[in-house]
């Protein structure tokens, strides 16, 4: 039995959720490979200049906020800034109570999950519902998302047809083309009925306080298009300096993503309705949502916050493949999750320190990044920050005693030549964890310590006088 | 990625950085870098003093424990003669894994140093010497293991053009190569379920293309997928690719 809570999660996971999340991933991250160095000569470079774009931006929000705060109010928007989640949904809350607002349809949006803005609502006395496919069968089952992108990755259409049978959503049908076509009826009425509608940003330009919005099922402009008051809600790593830089994010988000050349929807929202246009939300609020996110700036992992959240990385992770979201315990999974949802908590780091060491530094994750992020390297510094804060690591073998030896060559030598007992005693009768651990599941190779330098000595030695 | 710079070659002469698993383990591995390095014309040195790159512990968060044992390599492999390791692991925790721990440290400066003059054995045959054809015959159906570590550095690509250009060797593709075979030092201990999974995943796509033998640049890797094939009862032949070329000048597949 494994000493690590994701280890052990992984090994109970049913067997259909490992498949059904191993397919789509592996699908998604293979059609992403082939659209990328089928469509440009040398992507490596754009995600280069991706990451340099997002990371100028980052750590140049003193500069790019105001002035994004500035357009926004210019082009007659609200802006509202909160410092953490409970603030984020206060803001929420007052503004749908100033109104008079009671329900509110939502987009899919990964900061209203991170500050848990829908429980929040609820216990207010507010109807907060998601319009999102998949989105929409998280909440009617109570249950979180396992993916950035596609929060019911672990599901099947079988366990979604129950689920639409139970809530009332018409007779057991698993064809994915009914399921569908019955959210939208349910939601369609929804929509009409919605006071509020919310949204995130996927970008924010700082130079025109245009938001950039990504979606496949167009349901955040179904929110937007009945509602009279448009909440966005935006992380302050949302922004870039200038329009013109979307065009470079565009390209890689729906490429890495969802492999596809851009998605379905994308919209470019810079302000409530104008008194010439015909309609639109009469009140647009941005709020955007620290939570956070300025210590992790100001520590040695702020390259995470170039992340525009396209989960490329999960889909390619051997990890993720094999332990699904969930084992993360975090909204935010798979290897950025594991640097970030750790740093989210500020103090409390501890509690997920062990989510960093969940991953053989295989670096696959930096490979298909689009902004570039060296996220084994931010693993490794999380490591080292757990250790240093002296946080319990079940399973890791002690390290003091091997640098030790490591540094003193006659011990190494020694202990080179003492390593044979491997050869003659039975392992299991051996008490080192980390040889039992190895042992459980493979063979061990014959212990030959010190052979090799034997060799090349008796090869240097110089040959007899009668031999030359 | 890893790509960095380089201290140019001069001479002909460099010094052997065994790895602690073929100290320890793979004694043959370590025999044939020399063999191949010296049929390259390449005189070699072995800094006895040598122990390990510090990796595991630089992995296992421990970077105190990890910075003492890279002080002591930067103190073994001192002089400017380049460090050939035929491990693309322990080359790159030298030239990028130590930068990062040292990196607020005041003898970072020789931390660096040491990692510009580091080589993985394939890459510094081929990017650093030049060579480009490897001589002798291996009549062999080849499966090449792309270590992690070798990941976004010029090793890989060294490795399969020294491979292919082998009379009588085959170099056979398998399935989601791109993939960790699941080993990740302490990794494989302390997440003993995921380690396995992943390297049974790499085994089921390994076995399926056929190969005569299971050729790596990295004995980490081979350490933990033949043990888990041997588990199984379904051992797999591994090699390193410096036994593959020392085997090919001998004019085929020698031991293993």
């Amino acid at each position: 039995m494994s000493a690590q809570a994701i280890d052990r999660f992984a090994a109970t996971l049913p067997a259909e959720t490992r498949a059904s999340v191993y397919q789509s991933t592996k699908t998604t991250h293979e059609k992403r490979t082939r659209l990328l160095f089928d469509q440009f000569p040398d992507p490596d470079r754009l995600r280069t200049l991706a990451g340099e774009i997002k990371q100028h931006a980052i750590e140049n929000l003193d500069t790019y906020l105001p002035q994004a705060e500035a357009r926004l109010r210019a082009n007659g928007a609200q802006v509202h800034w909160a410092g953490t989640a409970e603030a984020a949904c206060a803001h929420v809350l007052r503004i749908m109570r100033e109104r008079g607002a009671t329900k509110m349809v939502k987009a899919k949006t990964m900061v209203s999950e991170e500050i848990e803005l829908a429980d929040y609502l609820g216990r207010h006395g507010m109807e907060a519902l998601e319009t999102d496919l998949g989105e929409f069968i998280i909440q009617i089952d109570h249950d979180h998302p396992s993916h950035i992108v596609r929060p019911i990755i672990h599901k099947n259409r079988r366990e979604i047809a129950t689920s639409f049978e139970r809530e009332g959503l018409g007779a057991y049908n698993d064809d994915p083309a009914t399921i569908t076509r019955r959210a939208r009826h349910h939601l369609r009425h929804k929509y009409l009925a919605a006071d509020v509608g919310l949204t995130g940003a996927n970008f924010l330009s700082a130079e025109s306080g245009r938001i950039a919005l990504v979606t496949n099922e167009g349901n955040s402009r179904f929110s937007v298009a009945a509602t009279r008051c448009h909440i966005v809600l935006v992380g302050i790593e949302k922004i870039v300096p200038r329009d013109r830089d979307l065009g470079i994010l565009l390209n890689l988000l729906g490429r890495s993503a969802t492999a596809q050349d851009l998605t379905v929807y994308t919209e470019f929202i810079s302000g409530p309705r104008d008194p010439a246009q015909p309609d639109g939300p009469e009140e647009m609020h941005v709020i955007f949502v620290d939570n956070g996110r300025t210590e992790v700036l100001a520590g040695e992992c702020r390259e995470i916050l170039r992340c525009i959240r396209c989960g490329a990385c999960l889909n390619v992770c051997p990890i993720y493949r094999q332990a699904s979201g969930h084992a993360y315990r975090s909204v935010y999974p798979g290897p950025v999750g594991a640097v970030l949802s750790p740093l989210l908590l500020k103090e409390n780091f501890p509690q997920k320190a062990d989510l960093p060491k969940a991953s053989s530094l295989c670096g696959a994750c930096h490979e298909v990044c689009p902004v570039n992020i060296p996220i084994p390297d931010l693993l490794l510094r999380l490591r080292a920050r757990a250790k240093e804060e002296n946080v319990p690591s079940p399973g890791t073998p002690p390290m003091a005693p091997w640098a030790l030896l490591a540094s003193q060559p006659t011990a190494w030598r020694a202990a080179l030549v003492a390593g044979r007992a491997l050869n003659v005693l039975p392992t299991r009768l051996i008490p080192v964890p980390a040889l039992q651990a190895w042992t459980a599941s493979r063979e061990l190779p014959a212990w030959r310590g010190g052979e090799f330098r034997r060799w090349l000595k008796a090869r240097r030695r110089p040959a007899p006088p009668a031999a030359r | 990625m890893l790509n960095r710079e380089r201290t140019p070659l001069t001479g002909r002469r460099v010094q052997l950085m065994a790895t602690c698993l073929c100290d320890a383990f793979y004694d043959d591995v370590a025999a044939a870098t020399v063999e191949v390095l010296e049929h390259a014309g390449v005189e070699v040195a072995f800094p006895e003093g040598q122990t390990c790159c510090g990796q595991p512990a630089f992995n296992g968060g421990d970077w105190p424990a990890s910075r003492r044992v890279v002080r002591h390599t930067v103190r073994t492999f001192a002089g400017e003669d380049p460090v050939v390791v035929p491990s693309g692991s322990c080359a790159a925790m030298l030239f990028h894994g130590a930068v990062l721990e040292f990196e607020k440290e005041p003898d970072a400066p020789a931390v660096e140093a040491l990692g510009r003059r580091t080589w993985e054995l394939a890459d510094y045959l081929v990017n650093g010497l030049g060579v480009r054809t490897w001589p002798g015959r291996y009549p062999a159906r080849v499966a090449f293991h792309r270590s992690c570590h070798s990941r976004g550095t010029d090793s890989v690509a060294a490795a399969l053009t020294l491979l292919r250009s082998i009379a009588g060797l085959e170099v056979v593709e398998f399935g989601e190569a791109e993939q960790c075979c699941g080993f990740g030092g302490t990794f494989a201990v302390t997440f003993p379920h995921l380690s396995g999974a992943m390297g049974q995943l790499k085994l089921d796509h390994v076995r399926a293309a056929q190969p005569d033998v299971y050729v790596s640049g990295d004995m980490s890797c081979m350490m933990h997928l033949g043990g888990l094939a041997a588990r199984e009862g379904r051992p797999i032949r591994t090699l390193h690719l410096a036994q593959v070329l020392r085997d090919a000048l001998r004019g085929g597949e020698a031991k293993s």
